[in-house]
């Protein structure tokens, strides 16, 4: 992945054996769920047979059969209607956008039929939807979204995004367990560069809690997804500078976790809201809305976005480099908001 | 045809019920009483009664707003369907949503959306589970011929075909999408071919004809329940109405119009029925008098009942209750 934009992160060479990576943590959370409960099923485009565009779902096919990993036509208002369908019936249906870009062509599907189903009728719809987003990969515009905001913004609707191996797969057991819809968004950069020694134990993770990954008493990076990794990579060079940062990564964006996102802020008195999506209606606009509703006697300097521009996700490495938020652009907002 | 003398009556009562409580319904809607539009079904009620009569207990349906009789061979009450109109607190969806907009699995029916063509991928899903849980489960939907246009209707159909899913899809034809004639909807000759492009059967059917309609239902339920797959059923009819009752339709022919009024389906079958022995004109008359006073009683009490409690209005978003109150400013110790 030589001249891929560097969003932080662990060196994919360091890893010790008996290490999960991102991708497996994922599919060993979809495969004891499904091991767990015959509810449990899977569906989208190449998932069986291929094992996924990024294999997630590699091996299920041959371990569940072909009425538990189905294999789809190119219609994503068919997968995620159909798992709407079976949602209704009791089933535990997780679908996959191939790339979560696609999930547009699922819009109706997910923020009309399956969020507002339990409000209108009482009907729940247990669904998960999980895919690949964010960029780094050079996927160009439509290989390369985060569409998260869109959905945070859709009552009825719960949206996770795991940082780390451990949550990835604590958190898709969490989704497929929880009685409403939830959109899990996976970040294609982390599937193959972090690993981590999992629990041998089953485990959850939570949704709605956020976790404090850096604990910092200058300033609060509030955060989530492989931007974690980011903020975690220029704490490390603020400290350096004598900037201590506290991480936050929220893990979930809806609900969210707001006790924590104050507690850190309410510490540190000056917070940067930082994320891969564009900026304008973006979960940092959220935050920033709670924070100054919430805390506002707290703050002692604006609350500050580090984001992508508003701009779709360009191919070209140079342009995409420009595009990505990341530690060196982090830096410098942090400088400048220590020293306000 | 294998319906006795008193289904056949069965149905010529449903299809009265279907009509009547629309006309309450208009008189209602006259009185501002009825919430937002109405939507009528008429010269369409074979189409929703004559399908939904071929399906069995278990079996489940996704109608539209225009499916009223649909609901009503479902075991929804004429009540249960003017108390949505006029938003009340003991409809079927407590005020949250309108008119025929609600559903509930285990009474066999899912509730639409607005949004048409969604229902075909949904009912696809319900025979998916059904199959997955080895239920004996026929899944149906219907969808005018403007709906036939959208990408979810043809992602549905394909879906349910690839997987030969139990579900029938009916395609009312009634040569109207709100103001959009058919020739402007599509450059097919007619519906029911678009079912070769699926590979699964297509059939057209007299869709105000009701013993027509459940004979190709009938045919298309049973294929579906051996197994056999989904079958497209093209139901040619009439909407005798405007889109709502706020539409004049004026840019319907008028020749058309009465054309199509002489081939009504009530009294088409009120006929039939006379003519067959399966009934007197004298017995009909008194199914229509039953209905007549059912209907009045139901429309009494859905008009005594309560508005929804505003606090409701929060209510049932996710499955657990978040904390919907004003959330806590957090401020310094002074």
């Amino acid at each position: 992945m030589s001249g891929a934009p560097h969003l932080g992160g662990p060196d994919p060479g360091s890893a010790g054996k008996g290490q999960t990576t991102y991708v497996d943590a994922i599919r060993a959370g979809l495969r004891e769920e499904m091991a767990r409960d015959e509810r449990v099923f899977l569906l989208g485009e190449d998932i069986g047979v291929y094992g996924g565009a990024f294999k997630v779902t590699d091996g299920l096919i041959q371990e569940f059969g072909e009425q538990r990993v189905i294999d789809t036509p190119i219609a994503e208002t068919a997968i995620v209607g159909a798992a709407v369908g079976a949602a209704m019936m009791g089933m535990r249906p997780v679908a996959e956008m191939q790339f979560i870009d696609f999930i547009s062509c699922a819009f109706d599907m997910i923020t009309n039929f399956a969020a507002k189903s339990r409000y209108r009728t009482g009907v729940g719809v247990p669904l998960v939807i999980r895919g690949p987003s964010g960029g780094g990969v050079h996927g160009g515009p439509f290989h390369s979204q985060n569409p998260e905001a869109y959905f945070a913004h859709t009552p009825g609707l719960k949206v996770v995004q795991p940082a780390t191996a451990y949550d990835a797969k604590g958190l898709i057991k969490s989704a497929i367990r929880d009685d409403d819809p939830v959109l899990f968004f996976e970040h294609k950069f982390l599937y193959r560069r972090i690993k981590e020694e999992l629990p041998q134990e089953e485990y959850l993770v939570p949704i709605g809690k956020a976790a404090v990954r850096r604990s910092g008493r200058d300033l609060s990076i509030i955060t989530y997804g492989a931007m974690v990794w980011t903020a975690l990579e220029a704490a490390k060079t603020l400290e350096a500078e004598g900037i201590d940062a506290e991480v936050v990564d929220l893990r979930t964006l809806f609900p969210m976790d707001e006790e924590t996102v104050l507690e850190s802020v309410a510490k540190t008195n000056k917070a940067i809201l930082l994320h891969e999506a564009t900026r304008t209606g973006g979960i940092g606009a959220e935050i920033a809305a709670v924070l100054s509703e919430r805390c506002f006697e707290y703050l002692d300097g604006p609350l500050v976005r580090v984001t992508a521009p508003d701009t779709p996700v360009p191919y070209s490495p140079p342009l995409e480099e420009a595009f990505l938020p990341n530690s060196e652009k982090l830096c410098r907002a942090a400088r400048a908001l220590a020293a306000y | 045809m294998d319906l006795s003398r008193e289904q056949k009556r069965d149905l010529y009562r449903f299809m009265r019920s279907n009509r009547v409580v629309e006309e309450k319904l208009v008189n209602l809607y006259r009185q501002g009483k009825v919430v937002g539009g109405l939507y009528r079904s008429l010269g369409q009620e074979a189409t929703s009664i004559g399908t939904a009569y071929a399906l069995k207990k278990g079996d489940i349906v996704g109608p539209l707003i225009r499916n009223l009789g649909v609901v009503l061979v479902m075991g929804y009450s004429p009540r249960d369907v003017m108390t949505q109109y006029m938003a009340r607190a003991t409809s079927p969806s407590g005020g949250k949503d309108c008119n025929l907009h609600f559903g509930d699995p285990d009474r066999g029916v899912i509730s639409p959306i607005s949004m048409l063509g969604a229902l075909v991928p949904v009912m696809a899903g319900i025979a998916l589970a059904g199959r997955m849980q080895k239920k004996d489960i026929v899944t149906m939907t219907w969808i005018g011929d403007g709906g036939t246009s959208t990408g979810a209707f043809h992602e549905g159909i394909n879906f349910a075909a690839v997987q030969k899913l139990p579900l029938v899809v009916v395609v009312e034809n009634n040569g109207w999408a709100y103001s959009t004639p058919f020739r402007k909807q599509t450059a097919a000759k007619n519906l029911a071919d678009k079912a070769v492009a699926y590979g699964i059967p297509g059939e057209q059917v007299d869709g105000n004809d009701v013993l027509a309609v459940y004979a190709a239902a009938r045919r298309a339920v049973d294929l579906a329940r051996s197994g056999g797959g989904p079958t497209l059923i093209e139901a040619m009819t009439y909407r005798m109405k405007g889109h709502a009752e706020h539409d004049a339709q004026a840019y319907v022919p008028k020749e058309e119009l009465e054309e199509w009024r002489q081939r009504d389906p009530l009294e088409r079958y009120a006929r039939t029925l006379v003519e067959s022995g399966d009934a007197t004109a004298e017995e009909l008359a008194a199914i229509d008098r039953a209905v007549t006073e059912e209907i009045d009683r139901e429309a009494e009490a859905a008009e005594k009942s309560p508005l929804p409690d505003p606090a409701i209005a929060l209510q049932n978003v996710y499955a657990k209750p978040s904390s919907e109150k004003e959330p806590v400013v957090v401020r310094k110790q002074s």
